[in-house]
């Protein structure tokens, strides 16, 4: 009786067994269905010790037969979880307390003689066999713990892993919503750039239209005079032509006299044709100047441009100023060689620096009306290679150091509102840079004057 | 009567000879010309005393009509012999504000261009009569 109820020692011993396994291999989660088989270890414990019971059988093997079914049931676990490496280790260790368990129980069940008499070897196989199963025991707990620590650097390896893709799909977003509004961005800048663009034609456009008023009086009084003559001279040889009929009615012609008229009239004839060339030449330089460029280039006399400009500046300015004077200086080179230019744009650019001259001129007749005679000047050069300069001097006001980096800017101006576009300037470096690959420099003296010089390749 | 004709136009000196062909051949007028004021007023230092009318354009490059007539007022004009000389202003600017001006300065008269040669024709006779 009391031997057979050693068998519930084991049968605890047992559920304890299958606690720690279940803890260790976290059999729950490996193997559920064997798992909970596991929970009725103690079933064949009770089963054997009431099957003893049932037939009288007395005997101190009935824990050793538990005992080497739980190993059993230890050793099916195992195996079944053999992918973990602790189980493996686990599996070693108990393998030599299995082998010598189930020796044990045979040879025990076969003669109680040989365990007696064999009762060393198995005294130290048993101990050698707890030993092992210790120490692998410890191995295996190492083992776990090792794999514990290697899962939970991995988890968290994992875990800084998910952070990064989570902030790079937020570095994504914000970088897609930038690259959006840069595009909106770069479409209303294009938008603007575009505007820009028609409102700059519009004001070169009106820039232009504003030299021309300048130029209106001017181109007035420069057609009145070929026109005056064209009158003067077709009357005066009216007149002569009386004469001349006069003369060839008188008994005594006068034939010297006659051939006097004849040449006189050849001669108004002459200069009628002339005047009205004269008069159709300005005409058709207000209208090139007021016409959009056709950028189209031609030779140019550069002499007869200059020349034409400053005589309808100067009168453009005087019309509007009638106690303005001032002495004009040309200085042409004869040898001048004629250059592919746009010529109306060239013209622009001439007017624009002749009426500055005589703006900055009649500024320093004003602040010195005694002694000063104010001189505007035209002077042509032939360049080596075909060029031309052309220098426009001035004895005027001159420009103030401040102000000399910004006078080709565009909008800048010294004139007060209303008089002045700022565009002059900056338009006349754009025909001569850009247009003619030419340059345009100043040199001035605060007091003294001014001197624009253009230089044009050939 | 010697007249001195001061404009930049140089064809102005064949329209008044052949305006004046007449006048010219009879010795009634003689003309001389200069072409800007400061060319007039070196004509008048060497001809002082011939010069009994200019004839100037107003507008010119350099020396302008009324300078050349400020300096001939303040050269010519203290007494006694000769006479100063008559000046005439013509200009294509016919305003109010420059005839005053010129008169103010001591222009004998102002005509406006384009010239109209018969009454000019005809104050330089009365001139000339008056003058003899």
């Amino acid at each position: 009786m009391n031997l057979n109820a050693s068998v519930f020692i084991s049968i605890l011993v047992a559920i304890f067994v299958v606690r720690t396994l279940r803890q260790f291999l976290d059999l729950p989660g490996r193997i559920p269905r064997l798992n909970q088989v596991l929970g009725y270890i103690w079933v064949p414990g009770v089963a054997l010790y009431g099957f003893s019971q049932l037939i009288g059988w007395k005997t101190d093997q009935l824990d050793e037969l538990y005992m080497l079914f739980l190993l059993a049931v230890v050793a099916l676990v195992l195996v079944r979880v053999q992918t973990y490496r602790p189980a493996r280790t686990l599996l070693l260790a108990i393998a030599p307390y299995l082998l010598y368990s189930l020796i044990e129980l045979i040879s025990t069940l076969i003669s109680n003689r040989l365990l007696e008499q064999y009762d060393n070897v198995f005294g130290n196989s048993q101990g050698f066999a707890i030993i092992w199963l210790v120490t692998f025991g410890f191995i295996a707990r190492n083992q776990k713990k090792h794999l514990e620590k290697e899962r939970l650097e991995r988890e968290a390896e994992e875990e800084a892993k998910r952070k990064i893709e989570v902030q790079n799909a937020a570095l994504e977003l914000m970088v897609a919503e930038r690259t959006a509004s840069l595009t909106q961005q770069t479409e209303e800048l294009r938008e603007a750039l575009k505007e820009l663009k028609v409102t700059q034609d519009q004001l070169i456009q009106a820039e232009k239209m504003a030299s021309l008023g300048e130029l209106t009086a001017g181109i007035a009084h420069e057609i009145q005079n070929p026109l005056n003559f064209v009158t003067n001279f077709s009357d005066v040889s009216t007149e002569l032509l009386t004469e001349l009929e006069e003369e060839q009615q008188r008994p005594d012609r006068d034939l010297a006299l006659e051939a006097e008229l004849l040449h006189d009239l050849r001669q108004n004839l002459t200069k009628i044709t002339h005047h009205g060339q004269r008069a159709a030449s300005i005409v058709r330089g207000m209208l090139e100047h007021s016409r959009a460029s056709t950028g189209e280039r031609q030779p140019t006399n550069l002499n007869q441009l200059a020349d034409e400009y400053l005589r309808l500046a100067y009168h453009g300015l005087r019309a509007r100023d009638k106690s303005f004077n001032a002495t004009l200086l040309t200085d042409f080179a004869p040898d001048l060689p004629l250059l592919e230019a746009v010529s109306q744009d060239l013209g622009r650019v001439l007017l624009n620096l002749l009426t500055n001259a005589f703006y900055a001129v009649q500024k320093r007749r004003e602040a010195q009306p005694d002694g000063y005679v104010p001189t505007v000047s035209v002077r042509t050069r032939p360049l080596p290679g075909g060029g031309v300069e052309v220098r426009v001097r001035d004895n005027g006001t001159g420009i103030p150091e401040a102000v000399r980096q910004k006078i080709f800017q565009p909008f800048f101006t010294t004139k007060p509102t209303g008089e002045g576009t700022g565009l002059g300037l900056s338009l006349s470096y754009d025909i001569i840079t850009k247009g003619h690959n030419g340059t345009l420099n100043v040199e001035t003296e605060e007091g003294r004057g001014t001197e624009f010089i253009m230089e044009l390749p050939g | 009567m010697k007249i001195l004709v001061v404009d930049d136009e140089a064809d102005v000196r064949a329209l008044f000879e052949q305006r004046f062909r007449r006048e010219i051949r009879s010795g009634v007028f003689s003309f001389s010309f200069a072409y800007s004021g400061e060319e007039a007023l070196e004509y008048l230092h060497r001809h002082a005393s011939e010069v009994v009318l200019i004839l100037s354009d107003i507008n010119m490059p350099g020396m302008s009509g009324l300078e050349l007539l400020r300096h001939i007022r303040q050269e010519y004009d203290a007494p006694p012999p000769p006479a100063p000389p008559q000046v005439m202003m013509l200009t294509a600017y016919g305003d109010e504000a420059s005839r005053q001006q010129a008169l103010a300065l001591g222009a004998n008269d102002f005509l406006t261009k384009p010239v109209d040669f018969s009454a000019l024709k005809e104050k330089l006779l009365y001139l000339t009569d008056h003058d003899n």
